[in-house]
């Protein structure tokens, strides 16, 4: 797909990979030596540019990653990753919440219930997606599609990007916290293989709130967060523009939070991030999800449960003092 | 954590030492000039308007369990900084001077008209009573103490929310603390949780409000979001008593409104419905 969104770090590529694009054409149209060698010469400075680059992104570099336009979302997911989707709508009380899709999928041939958050690419797709950023209903729908999940057992797939539940007025008044404190309760307790996967956006409550499963693994680039780098830099740095700081002291990516044994796995992107091919990004999701989903399948219910609950409960740092 | 606009935080009330007789202290809600003595011979609640000031944790607990009866436990929890985060436990270790405890939760056995219960009680006054691993191991300790020992946990929450300085592992102890209560829920066994003045964010979005019963102290900010981040994503006026507790009673989150002087008796009346008698066991 076309890359509309350029990020600012990635602004030195673009122009080396736009002259070498001009020099191209130009040597097409009339060949000649000098153009060859300054084709190859800048190919090779590119080729090191983007090594410099990608190999050594910061924190903050990765949260634009994971919130580029261009970035595979879960639809993008259950159209590639998956052989298909039968969507299922609403939570039975207030309505259907679209920044968080969910239905029944197969995957490799495996029967799912897929859950995740929903972003929109352009005004109009926000307006319906809400930016990812979900109502209670949209918990209570993926709560209700788990348990049903349970019922018939079915694995559960969910793919978290959200940059947070959303802080709304509606949101207040139907119980946001509510709802989403009561997935992680009830979460907990579901009788069946659970696999999260950090696709994008991990912020705070809003990705949590689906995010209570056996493995939870996270795309190279992907972030998860208590607060997002801006509202740290704010509270913290009295100033949103200290955000890449906040974001490093944060732990946010992917490589820390594996290292600090939050997640399970990491899942590799293509050089530069996913949105440069979402073909092959999907597939390497699609591995993983299996791969976990079959270790999975051989636990029984009870093993699943008890394991479930270690993992959480030994999530912190503390001394014990005399 | 959230940020705060309609009630001031930090209403333990102003001192002023000029007047002879005593210490006395000014009312953030009326202005009434009280004395020190007065306001806490009656729970600091304003005996003019009722205004409910900020409880320390000590004095809550005196207020609501049978005298003597407190048992503290797990108090040897302490911080780490396992992030690394800047000044982190320079702050920790400022609040611990300041406020005397060595975290922003304290736990621990006590009886209610003789009921045996297991309490943890959030204290604002240290680093606005955010949830690190601390909070959550020692409130996840507390919950699987009365798991194991038959009882009801009462929760007194007060939180500005996930504490920052901890990252991920603040966010994750929302799951822990809500999966312990999973357990106890399993058994059977009830969880009172009492919101008080004010919360927030992760503490609203975890054991505060998936309580049997949900009381709250009157006036309290109960809220997921500040209300300052309501506003500016959705560019509306809030409406009238957004995010108190009147406001989530008649949105149906809180079970109940209880002033603090009944705060006791209400808890013995809703236990004494929901727990097992030990005596008739
Ligand atoms: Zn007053």
């Amino acid at each position: 797909m076309s890359i509309k969104q350029v990020l600012e770090f990635e602004k030195p590529l673009y122009k080396a990979r736009e002259e070498l694009d001009e020099l191209r054409k130009k040597n097409t149209a009339k060949p000649s030596e000098k153009l060859t060698t300054q084709i190859a010469e800048l190919e090779k400075k590119l080729a090191t540019m983007q090594g410099d680059t990608y190999a050594n992104l910061s924190p903050w570099q990765r949260v634009q990653i994971a919130r580029h336009t261009s970035r595979p979302y879960m639809l993008d997911y259950a159209k590639l990753a998956f052989d298909e989707f039968v969507e299922i709508h609403g939570d039975r009380h207030i309505g259907d919440d679209n920044a968080m899709p969910g239905g029944f999928a197969t995957i490799n041939g495996v029967k799912v219930v897929l859950i995740g958050h929903q972003k929109g690419r352009d005004t109009k797709e926000n307006l319906l997606r809400n930016f990812g950023s979900a109502h209670p209903e949209g918990y209570r729908k993926a709560l209700r599609l788990m348990r049903m999940a349970e019922k018939f057992s079915l694995p559960v797939v969910s793919l978290i990007d959200t940059p947070g539940a959303f802080p709304g007025i509606g949101a207040e008044e139907r119980n946001i916290a509510e709802a989403i404190a009561f997935n992680l309760r009830e979460m907990m307790m579901i009788r069946t293989p659970m696999v999260a996967v950090v696709i994008g956006e991990g912020g705070s409550g809003g990705a949590l709130g689906i995010g209570v499963t056996d493995r939870v693994l996270m795309m190279e680039n992907a972030y998860y967060s208590v607060i997002s780098p801006e509202g740290c830099a704010a509270i913290l740095w009295k100033h949103r523009e200290h955000a890449p700081e906040a974001a490093s002291a944060l732990k946010l990516s992917a490589q820390d939070l594996k290292e600090l044994g939050i997640i399970d796995g990491i899942i590799s992107e293509p050089v530069g991030g996913a949105h440069y091919d979402h073909r092959a990004t999907a597939a390497a999701l699609k591995t993983s999800v299996c791969d976990a989903i079959a270790e999975l399948t051989k636990l029984s219910a009870d093993q699943l449960l008890s394991q479930r609950y270690e993992k959480f409960r030994a999530f912190g740092q503390f001394t014990e003092v005399a | 954590m959230g940020i705060f606009s309609k009630r001031s935080v930090n209403d333990l009330g102003e001192k002023k030492k000029d007047m002879p007789e005593g210490l006395w202290v000014k009312c953030p809600a009326c202005g009434e000039s009280l004395y020190e003595s007065a306001l806490a011979k009656n729970m600091r609640v304003c005996t003019h308007c009722q205004h409910h000031f900020t409880l320390s944790s000590t004095e809550r607990i005196e207020s609501v369990v049978d005298e003597g009866s407190f048992e503290e436990t797990e108090l040897q929890l302490d911080s780490v900084n396992a992030l690394g985060f800047k000044d982190y436990l320079g702050k920790v270790k400022a609040y611990q001077a300041k406020t005397g405890l060595r975290e922003a939760v304290v736990t621990g056995r006590a009886m209610i008209d003789g009921q045996p219960v297991v309490l943890a009680i959030m204290d604002f006054r240290f680093l606005g009573a955010s949830m690190g691993s601390v909070v959550g191991e020692k409130i996840t300790r507390a919950i699987e103490l009365a798991t194991k020992e038959k009882c009801t946990v009462i929760i007194f929450s007060a939180s500005g929310g996930a504490r920052m300085h901890e990252g991920i592992l603040s966010l994750m102890q929302m799951a822990k603390t809500c999966g312990a209560l999973a357990r106890h829920s399993e058994a059977k066994l009830p969880y009172i949780s009492v919101l008080t003045h004010p919360t927030t964010g992760g503490v609203t979005a975890s054991f505060a409000t998936i309580g049997d019963l949900i009381l709250a102290e009157p006036k309290c900010m109960i809220g997921f979001a500040g209300p300052r981040v309501v506003k500016e994503t959705t560019h509306a006026d809030l409406p009238p008593g957004f995010q108190t507790a009147e406001f989530m009673k008649e949105h149906g989150l809180v079970d109940m409104i209880v002033d603090r002087g009944e705060m006791r008796a209400t808890l013995s009346k809703l236990i004494s419905y929901i727990q097992k008698s030990k005596a008739a066991a």
